[in-house]
């Protein structure tokens, strides 16, 4: 298997999109070589609109233009789409209910050197609190490509999160993407790794070390956020003892909140535990560094569970 | 293309229903409505080709009304074309109407942007005009935004991009009643000048007396005429126009009048 950015997966499946389909149109914030969509401009160069360095307007310009027929794919880096423009996107597209894809490059902690200003880790929390709102994480770049394929056939607003780093293949080219389906990678028992984005792989990682000590967790790649897979969820919590949930996100309000929120409803069995980024901002520092530091990488989940067990 | 004098007709009625409208909900903002009813009027009767048959197509002229807290004035205007029943109108701001105290764009046949949240309609009405241009159209985009509203950075910023593309085929109002909740604009956080303002982002800018249609018409034929820029009116209108106790008074930009205030200003606009 072999690696790839989320981002340029997105970038493959943009410009493919804008071939085959005039509808799709392309907005960018100055950012379209580190987003990617700039490959929108190789297959229609009339559809792709760099709204230079003004997040909120393009935002509310992707409104009017899906409020015109088109389907929209407004990026720029996670923390700019959706931070600065939160508000556009909740009261221009989320609430007149338009097809437009928020689409946010560089998103969690791995984005680097960058620092605390450009890693988004709140994203998940804005966006999927938003009414109208779907919210989709891909771990790898197969299911990029899917769900930005899918992204041309929904109706609504959506908020597309990807990385930047080249994450290792998860899926081989069958994988298909199923809106509100959780993925389970690996059947286990007693403990569950509930993870999206990256946070897939170092789940992967650290039940291969784990299963060396005897331990066999559940595996499941939760990319659909925003519907999630409740019925998955409940099964999970009633045959399982601990469900730990894993985002390159804040704990508060992302994928562990979504699972709490869903599971303080039903009648459960397992306890529900994050392994995420714990309330607070990041800093520079190369991405393994940091999600070693921040207790996000396949060996923290190690110890994690092994202090949990 | 109506006379002046049907065109009056319409917009005395549209005064009536805003004073009505307001004041059956106890909320509202009338000050502001009655200051672009004029413009609303001339606008969907002798500019945009918009009808009963079209209406509910995206093939045609379209309007963001980007002061969205002006909707009396915007569903007023659809009423008296026909798009909204008359008596409709006084389930405003109500439990389960469709008539919300900011306009949406899903309820409202006529309503082409759901808005309110100042300094969002004019980026709208942009993301509009560049459909057109790749649909390769001739649709005009119209939009009302507020002097107050201007004050809003995403203003310029839609404005920058919309010289940036040199969308000729949008056309922007500013409501000049010089007034906005705190009191005189220049005072509150001075927006001016406006001309110089949108020149400098390459626009075409010339100037109306937003209450006189001769002049409205006169603004939006230079509108069409221009090439290659986007065209901002800077409408001078009076805030409260057309009853005398709002007429120019910053306290009646978001206050309702009590059932005496109501009467009197029905009579002023010789009501029922």
């Amino acid at each position: 298997m072999g690696k790839m950015a989320t981002r340029d997966a997105y970038g493959n499946a943009l410009r493919e999109l804008v071939s085959e389909n005039p509808n799709i149109v392309a907005l960018d914030a100055d950012l379209s070589k580190s987003t990617k969509s700039f490959e929108a401009t190789k297959a229609d160069p009339s559809r792709h609109f760099n709204m230079g360095i003004a997040e909120g307007n393009m935002m509310a310009v992707a409104a009017g233009l899906a409020a015109s027929g088109k389907t929209v794919f407004a990026s720029s880096f996670a923390m700019f789409a959706t931070g600065r423009a939160f508000e556009m996107i909740r009261n221009s597209i989320c609430y007149p209910y338009l097809n437009v894809r928020v689409c946010g490059s560089h998103a969690g902690i791995t984005v680097g050197e960058d620092g605390a200003s450009h890693q988004a880790l709140e994203d998940i929390a804005i966006m999927r609190a938003i009414p109208n709102m779907t919210v989709l994480c891909p771990c790898d770049g197969k299911e990029a490509y899917e769900i930005t394929k899918y992204a041309a056939k929904h109706v609504g607003p959506m908020y597309l999160r990807f990385g930047r780093s080249a994450v290792e293949d998860v899926h081989d080219d069958s994988y298909t993407f199923t809106i509100g389906k959780g993925e389970v990678l690996k059947e286990g028992k007693d403990i569950a790794f509930v993870a999206c984005g990256l946070m897939v792989q170092e789940s992967l990682k650290a039940a291969a070390e784990l299963e060396k000590e005897g331990i066999c967790p559940t595996v499941v790649n939760m990319a659909s956020i925003k519907p999630i897979d409740k019925e998955l969820l409940i099964e999970l919590a009633n045959t399982h003892h601990t469900i730990y949930v894993l985002e390159e996100h804040n704990i508060v309000g992302g994928l562990f909140g979504t699972v709490c929120e869903v599971l303080a409803q039903e009648t459960r069995t397992a306890r529900i535990l994050p392994i995420g980024v714990l309330d607070s901002f990041g800093e520079s520092g190369k991405p393994q560094e940091l999600l070693d530091k921040y207790g996000l990488s396949a060996k923290c989940i190690v110890e994690r569970v092994k202090e949990t067990n | 293309m109506l006379t002046k004098e049907q065109l009056m007709v319409h917009t005395q009625n549209m005064r009536r229903n805003i004073v009505k409208m307001v004041h059956q909900a106890a909320s509202g903002h009338p000050g502001g409505s009655l200051s672009c009813t004029d413009i609303l009027a001339w606008l969907y009767f002798n500019e945009m080709n918009i009808n009963a048959d079209n209406v509910n197509s995206t093939d045609r002229d379209r309007f963001v009304l980007s002061k969205g807290h002006a909707s009396p004035a915007l569903y007023a205007v659809l009423s008296e074309k026909g798009f909204l029943p008359e008596e409709e109108l006084m389930t405003f701001r109500h439990i389960n109407s469709r008539l919300q105290g900011h306009p949406n764009m899903n309820y409202v046949p006529g309503v082409d942007m759901s808005t309110g949240s100042l300094g969002q309609g004019l980026s709208c009405a942009v993301g509009m005009a560049l459909a057109n241009r790749l649909d390769k159209n001739d649709h005009r985009v119209y939009c009302i935004v507020g002097d107050g509203e201007s004050q809003e950075g995403q203003i310029w910023e839609a404005a920058m991009s919309a010289g940036h593309y040199q969308l000729d085929n949008l056309c922007v109002f500013v409501d000049y009643n010089g007034l906005q909740i705190d009191g005189d604009v220049t005072k509150v956080m001075n927006p001016l000048p406006f001309d110089k303002k949108f020149e400098a982002f390459n626009w075409y800018v010339t100037t109306c007396d937003g209450h006189d249609f001769d002049s409205i018409a006169k603004a939006l034929e230079q509108a069409r005429a221009n090439k290659g820029r986007p065209t901002a009116i800077i409408a001078n209108t009076v805030k409260g126009k057309g009853v005398s106790y709002m007429e120019n008074q910053a306290g009646w930009h978001g206050v309702a009048p009590n059932d005496e205030q109501c009467a009197i200003a029905l009579e002023e606009l010789k009501g029922e």
